[in-house]
């Protein structure tokens, strides 16, 4: 069986794979990291979103030994080690953009991404098409997107601190 | 109603389960996992409809690697002429709709299961079981169904002497509609047509399963209801309640399909059989092709009225796909269609139709939207045909407390003329309008739901809160019980934790669905804490000397209740825990009730589209609910019920659908071809809460889930027409619809 060695959350794991496992398997059934979910067989809902050298990918459609050698970041990976939430962590809980929350760890791992490559800044529609491959069923995406606007403030500096949602 | 003073009832607090909820540790029934767990993969029909002469499992069995094989003889069964009801479902259905028992009734159904070592040895073994079938004639759409000639699927059922394909009929009548149809200025007569949609939760059904040697079964599973699990778990296994305790792990999303089961008995019987702990966890293609979407739809509704624009009778027939096996939602569809409307002569009637496709599941005020559909196109064409504002028209004749409505009630204190006269008031109703754009308002019913529910309430040493109730959360409530936990203690929310107790560690407590959770665990609650409050009180008086009576709590401590009870400092709730075994043990308290006077929830929506004529594609522009949540204890998680709600009901009206090949499968189970609004479809939902307090609930709750997904099937179709100047009477408005429709009406 093929080894994959990868960095996951900042730890180094070699592990034995068969060449069809996909990176969603290592990491929930592997690792126990289930905080990565599958939602879907046709990579439609981005539940299992994670970060693959800084890009968010679809982990239920990337073959873990396609890995080998890669820093996999996963929602676990996100909080400081004391327990500080990433910001974007920060403002779906503070945004209640979430009722289930079993769509929270994908779109959490998206929005980061989409926000981290655009700098500039992101309008409520460039929101809404960047996170197109992920789905809720639901919150109708209204606090989400608002989660992500405020989010993206903290995340490129422009505030402090997140904006407290509205009362 | 109890006087709050609202420091914490009302605010939007962060959710307890909030952090696990963001940090990947909330723990869902596919997360589980036990040493020695094996696999469970079910076996489906590739027939719409066939008959199962014999199943060999024997080459499954010799498989390396496989445990154990199921099928139906290991399943208790329920012999179709002795009705055993269980909440909206009946044992004789879900022992067949679990496994097959006689015949294969949709494609998807189940017929045998394997647990193996691996999910793939399982999958093999599956394709090794040799079914031998005989394809039977089969029908899925109602109109073909109800037909004369159509294949019948049930030789037991009888409908009016014969045998058919109606499963049941339900009647409300009120008044006299010849007669009041007589008195009409102006009638009119519709008929529409609705597709199956599914509730599209994202969270796969998944259970984990062990039962040891001497029969104690434990249950992990994504359920809207841990005792619902236990009962029809027991029923098909013939494991007593006693021995199973089945853990509601972490939800993710049921919307209704997940007030019934489908993998949790056959897992209990492999892990019976293997010695096994057994997981179960379906793909997506599984869920869309045999759990419970909604039923398709085919009605007829006539309206007339007066001139003056009172409405004077009206009537409704709807007929809803059941599925495979009886029991579709005729009650919200027949029962909430006219019931927001003051009519004096109503009938209004619903018939059950089995078909070969999966059993249909309770889908976010089930039937309701269905009903409200074909009433609020009919009411739009009324208003236009008397010259009326379409709201105008609706205020007119909306029910009011005295209302009698044909389903039966006569409406305490409501707050429904409340939702459209903020809707008229509203910046929304008089914007200006875009080119191809048009707009559309619908109003909508449901009847909310006390019934069972069970909570404690403990003071723990260190003069904190945990309170447990029975009750899956499936959008919030866990924040709901903090909120007024801490507002009736007085004391930070954040002391309080909220906990989801297991059939062995709470009392009884029914579903998490139609609405009613927050409504009947408020009230569990909310006596619980009375109590706790009491015991409190009792405590301090001991410490000082007086009687209890004397002694007053506020602000999360104890006081003197006057001058007359003496002088002393206050005790705290942390003071008076931290002597709790010096003046009498622990402190703490539970209830147990089954709850009335859940009231109606009633909302009016306005909806902007806009209609792109070369492509057919519809959108959502501008979206505004109103709704009266009676008191909203967490405004946060109120308002994303009515997003949420609403976005469905946009998938619904646009582009959800299932589609079915000439052969009867599903011919679109999966994410890529069902096709549910994603991000970019929709717009910002906006909500206005309206504040009529229930009378009848300590904090004025009314159940808020389920009616916002009642108006927007009619009031998109509304702004469809507005835009257009065409009408549709059948869903979805996808864009091939619209295109056909566009192209006819130019040719
Ligand atoms: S599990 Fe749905 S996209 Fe990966
Ligand atoms: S919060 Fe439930 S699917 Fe997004």
């Amino acid at each position: 069986m093929p080894q994959v060695t990868l960095t996951v959350n900042g730890k180094k794991h070699t592990v034995e794979v068969e060449p069809r496992t996909l990176l969603v398997e290592l990491l929930r059934e592997t690792l126990r990291l289930t905080g990565t979910h599958v939602g879907c067989d046709t990579s439609q809902c981005g539940a299992c979103v994670v970060h693959v050298n800084g890009d968010s990918v679809k982990s239920c459609t990337t073959l873990a030994v396609m890995c080998d050698g890669a820093e996999v970041t996963t929602i676990e990976g996100l909080a400081r080690p004391d327990g500080t939430l990433h910001p974007m962590q920060e403002a779906f809980r503070e945004y209640h953009a979430l009722q289930c929350g079993f769509c929270t760890p994908g779109m959490v791992m998206s929005a980061i991404d989409l926000v981290q490559k655009n700098p500039q800044g992101l309008s409520e529609e460039e929101i809404r098409h960047g996170l197109e491959g992920n789905l809720c069923r639901c919150t109708g995406y209204h606090n989400i997107v608002k989660a992500i606007a405020a989010a993206q403030e903290v995340m490129h500096g422009r505030r402090k601190e997140l904006a407290r949602a509205a009362e | 109603m109890n006087v709050v003073s609202n420091k914490w009832i009302g605010q939007r607090t962060i959710r307890p389960d909030g952090a696990d909820k963001v940090t990947g540790r909330a723990a869902y029934a596919a997360d589980a996992t036990m040493p020695g767990m094996i696999w469970g993969k079910i076996l489906r029909s590739p027939h719409p409809h066939a008959r199962i002469r014999s199943i060999d499992t024997s080459k499954a069995e010799a498989l390396p690697g496989v445990k154990a094989v199921v099928t139906a003889k290991d399943i208790v069964d329920f012999p179709v002429d002795t009705p055993v009801p269980l909440g909206i479902q009946d044992m004789r259905w879900m022992c067949r709709n679990v496994m097959a028992r006689e015949k294969a009734l949709f494609h998807g159904h189940p017929v045998a299961a394997v647990a193996a070592t691996t999910e793939e040895i399982a999958a093999e073994a599956c394709r090794l079981i040799e079914v031998d079938y005989e394809v039977l004639p089969w029908v899925i759409e109602i109109e073909d169904a109800i037909r004369p000639d159509a294949p019948i699927l049930h030789d037991f059922l009888r409908f009016e002497g014969r045998p058919s394909n109606i499963a049941g009929k339900l009647e409300h009548r009120l008044g006299d509609v010849e007669a009041g149809f007589a008195e009409a200025d102006v009638v009119i007569e519709r008929s529409f047509a609705t597709r199956p949609v599914h509730q599209g939760y994202i969270e796969p059904h998944a259970c984990l399963v062990s039962v040891a040697p001497d029969g104690k079964t434990t249950i992990w599973s994504s359920s809207q209801g841990q005792f619902m699990v236990r009962a029809m778990t027991s029923l098909l296994t013939g494991i007593p309640q006693s021995d199973i305790r089945a853990i509601p792990a972490e939800i993710g999303g049921g919307f209704g399909g997940k007030t019934i089961i489908y993998l949790e008995p056959v897992a209990v019987m492999l892990s019976k059989k293997s010695g096994r702990p057994v997981k179960m966890v379906m793909t997506r293609e599984e869920v869309m092709r045999a759990t419970g979407p909604t039923s398709a739809s085919r009605s007829t509704v006539k309206i007339g009225a007066r001139r003056d624009g009172r409405i004077v009778a009206a009537q409704g027939t709807f007929y809803l796909q059941a599925g495979a096996l009886p029991g579709s939602p005729i009650r919200g569809a027949a029962g909430c269609a006219f019931a927001p409307y003051d009519i004096p002569n109503v009938h209004s009637v619903g018939y059950d139709v089995v078909s070969n496709r999966s059993k249909v599941a309770a889908y976010r005020a089930p039937g309701a939207p269905i009903g409200a559909y074909a009433v609020e196109c009919v009411l739009d064409e009324l208003a236009e045909a008397l010259g009326m504002d379409p709201l105008e028209l609706r205020l007119k004749n909306a029910a009011r407390q005295g209302t009698k409505a044909a389903h039966g009630p006569v409406y305490p204190r409501i707050g429904f003329a409340e939702t459209i006269e903020a809707a008229l008031a509203h910046p929304h109703y008089k914007a200006p309008l875009g080119k191809r754009q048009g707009r559309g308002v619908a109003c909508g019913f449901w009847f909310n739901a006390g019934g069972e529910s069970s909570a404690q309430v403990n003071v723990t040493e260190d003069g904190n809160v945990v309170v447990t109730t029975g009750h899956p959360d499936i959008g919030g409530s866990r924040a709901s019980i903090a909120n007024i936990t801490a507002e009736l203690l007085g004391i930070d929310y954040r002391r309080v934790s909220v906990l989801i107790g297991d059939t062995a560690t709470i009392g009884y407590s029914n579903l998490t669905g139609g609405s009613r959770v927050l409504f009947a665990s408020a009230t569990v609650v909310t006596q619980s804490v009375e109590k706790v409050i009491t015991q409190l009180r009792e405590r301090a008086a001991k410490i000082w000397g007086i009687d209890p009576d004397a002694v007053k709590w506020e602000d999360g401590q104890a006081l003197p209740a006057g001058d007359n009870a003496g002088r002393f400092p206050p005790l705290t709730l942390k003071q008076l825990a931290a002597k709790a075994s010096e003046t009498g043990g622990p402190i703490g308290a539970g209830v147990q009730l089954n709850t009335t006077g859940a009231e109606g929830g009633f909302a009016t929506h306005i909806c902007d589209v806009e209609v792109d004529p070369e492509l057919g594609i519809v959108r959502v522009v501008r979206y505004t609910a109103f709704q009266d949540a009676g008191r909203a204890i967490h405004p946060g998680y109120v308002e994303g019920q009515m997003q949420g709600g609403v976005a469905q009901g946009i998938g619904w009206a646009l582009s959800e659908e299932y589609v079915y090949d000439r052969q009867g499968r599903v011919d679109n189970a999966s994410f890529l071809d069902y096709r549910m609004p994603v991000c970019s479809d929709l717009p910002m939902i906006d909500t206005v809460i309206i504040e009529v307090p229930n009378p009848k609930h300590p904090q004025g709750v009314r159940g808020v889930g389920e009616v916002p997904i009642v108006p927007p099937l009619a009031a998109i179709s509304n702004a469809v027409y507005n835009a257009l100047g065409r009408r549709f009477y059948s869903l979805p408005m996808s864009p091939p619809k619209v295109l056909a429709t566009l192209e006819g009406a130019a040719a």
